[in-house]
């Protein structure tokens, strides 16, 4: 993409942001980071995240018809992904009356469908082809400041959202059969988070694209799970993994030719995976008290 | 050309039809296009039957980067797609008896090996002077009207290939999916006959991609054959029901296509395998209605 490292480390970052287009990616990217990172952490603690990429998946037709229509991406991208998490929120819950296999038949059927309608819309929009790998690969050029201000507030306000309704969510995450009897309105909190997640899954969209969002919402937030139970370590942990993912994966976006997708992706894959291997060499050298009670530790609601 | 048969196909049915089948394309497509919906739907089955679906998503990622490795190294993308997806499949099957990984693990790694199919497009592109522009778009949602006559007898052969091997496993393979504990005591090898289904899917997944596209290839393997189990009972049935939809939903999905060239025709064959598979909840409620009104009558 732009010049090559010079292993003069400030030189280098300095010829980087003399570059406005990288300015507004690394903006954007730091945005997404936290936001995905925080909301990822709950979401990997919900075992949800294939909704997650179910949502963002649902988040390139819409993209993709913003374009076709002349829009900016963004209201495309925030339009169908929390319209898609009030769906699935609406759906009844599925839990253990239907098979699972009829499930899975379902969302993989509503993703291709979805992956569909975006390619209908990018044919649709001649000449546009090129920027159908940007929309499911990321990109780091073409952030523009309507779009990191968007970002931005979309993500200060999932944040104060998850703020007012962390400590309930928390506990109707870990036992939400506890919680109701506690008065705690779960249905009405889990799908309030699904909506966060719908946001939190658009503004990844933007950074790594539609497809390869698991980079910085799931893989950072399960690296940090693997790591520590203290929820607010562990939160702060997945935002420190985020970030570093996103800016390294940035950095060599711009200077070489591979794109972001493929760098930011392989910084979060060997994360996880250098966590996976330290968990499991702790594990061998003695079974750790912190993994024999894994609810333990996040409950400060429990009696 | 295709513009011009619209204007064409407008008098009658028929003759549209006959205009319809004198194109070239269109034959090659019906032709390479029925051999795989009948293996997708078949495989398909014992897919959603055995709560598979997402390894289905995570082979068409694979068979992505497997295409693009292969462009990469200056090979035909077909040999990289048959050969990763075959060898994750086997992996994947071996793998998958101690069900070691979650959900988690399994969609962290397959969406680095997509992060690493994007690697192997950017190298395609940037040291292949002579690289085709459309490949990433081929390979991410198929090129089904581009199929030439010997890429047509080539998937035709390979469809052949599968649905023998297939109907061959087909009965214990239905039998470890429906209990693996007694077909297990009854001597069936489960594990071994998994990972050999898992290969198969693999394989399908690469010979699908032709048609709609490494990303859609996992809604041709599951909504058809979804569809068929929610509208009978019996499992050989079902099977061959899923075939039966899937070479419907490719037959349609050409001919709407043919008539209405804006719209591409992966959208048009998933979105007819997506309607046939919303249809078959309405059939479930109706039967239900049926049989209220039979006992009525009954009584």
């Amino acid at each position: 993409m732009g010049p090559g490292l010079s292993w003069d480390l400030t030189y280098d970052v300095q010829l980087m942001f003399s570059y406005p287009f990288m300015v507004n990616a690394f903006r954007a990217g730091t945005i997404v980071a936290v936001i995905a990172a925080t909301i990822g952490w709950f979401m990997v603690l919900r075992r949800q995240s294939f909704a997650g990429h179910t949502l963002a998946v649902i988040g390139f037709p819409g993209a993709a018809a913003a374009t076709w229509l002349g829009l900016a991406t963004g209201y495309g991208y925030f339009g169908f992904c929390i319209a898609g998490a009030l769906v699935i929120a609406a759906l009844p819950q599925h839990t253990g009356r239907t098979a699972p296999a009829e499930q899975s038949a379902v969302i993989g059927t509503v993703q291709a469908f979805a992956l569909a309608l975006g390619y209908l819309f990018v044919s649709l929009y001649k000449g546009f082809l090129s920027g159908m790998t940007n929309l499911l690969f990321g990109t780091i050029v073409g952030v523009t400041n309507t779009q990191v201000l968007a970002l931005l507030l979309s993500a200060a306000a999932c944040l104060a959202v998850l703020i007012a309704i962390g400590r309930p969510l928390l506990f109707a995450s870990i036992d939400p059969d506890l919680a109701r009897a506690r008065g705690i309105p779960v249905r009405g909190l889990g799908a309030l988070f699904l909506v966060l997640l719908g946001v939190a899954a658009a503004g990844t969209s933007q950074v790594t694209g539609s497809l390869l969002v698991f980079a910085l919402l799931v893989a950072p937030a399960a690296t940090a799970h693997k790591l520590t139970t203290r929820p607010a370590v562990g939160i702060a942990l997945s935002i420190a993994f985020g970030l570093l993912a996103t800016w390294i994966g940035e950095t060599l976006a711009f200077s070489t030719v591979y794109p972001i997708g493929f760098w930011v992706t392989t910084v979060s894959f060997a994360g996880y995976l250098a966590a996976s291997l330290w968990r499991v060499v702790t594990d061998r050298a003695g079974p750790s008290p912190r993994i024999t009670a894994p609810a333990t530790a996040p409950a400060g609601a429990r009696p | 050309m295709r513009l011009q048969s619209l204007a064409i196909a407008t008098p009658d049915p028929i003759t549209a039809l006959g205009h319809m089948l004198a194109l070239p394309f269109i034959v090659h497509a019906l032709v390479a296009g029925t051999a795989i919906a009948i293996v997708s739907g078949l495989v398909g089955y014992f897919v959603v039957l055995r709560g598979q679906v997402f390894a289905g998503d995570a082979l068409g990622h694979v068979a992505y980067t497997g295409a693009f490795a292969a462009l990469a190294v200056g090979l035909d993308l077909r040999i990289g797609m048959f050969a990763a997806t075959i060898g994750a499949g086997l992996i994947l099957g071996l793998l998958g008896g101690r069900s070691i990984a979650d959900d988690v693990t399994i969609g962290t790694v397959f969406s680095w090996v997509l992060g690493l199919g994007v690697f192997f497009l950017a190298y395609y592109t940037t040291h292949d002077s002579t690289s085709n522009g459309a490949a990433n778009v081929n390979v991410l949602f198929g090129s089904l009207f581009g199929i030439s006559t010997p890429a047509m007898w080539t998937a035709v052969a390979v469809a052949a290939v599968l649905v023998i091997a297939i109907l061959t496993i087909a009965r214990p393979l239905l039998f470890a999916s429906i209990d693996s504990a007694v077909a297990a005591a009854a001597g069936v090898p489960v594990r071994a006959l998994g990972a050999l289904f898992l290969a198969l899917v693999g394989a399908t997944a690469a010979e699908a991609s032709q048609i709609v596209g490494a990303l859609l290839l996992f809604g041709l393997l599951a909504a058809p054959a979804a569809a068929a189990r929610r509208l009978t009972p019996d499992p050989w049935r079902a099977l061959w029901l899923a075939a039966l939809l899937a070479t419907a939903s490719v037959w349609a999905g050409i001919a709407i296509s043919y008539a209405a060239p804006t719209l591409p025709v992966s959208f048009t064959i998933m979105t007819a395998a997506a309607a046939l598979y919303a249809g078959s909840f309405l059939r479930r409620a109706s039967t239900t209605a049926d049989n209220v009104a039979v006992r009525a009558s009954v009584m």
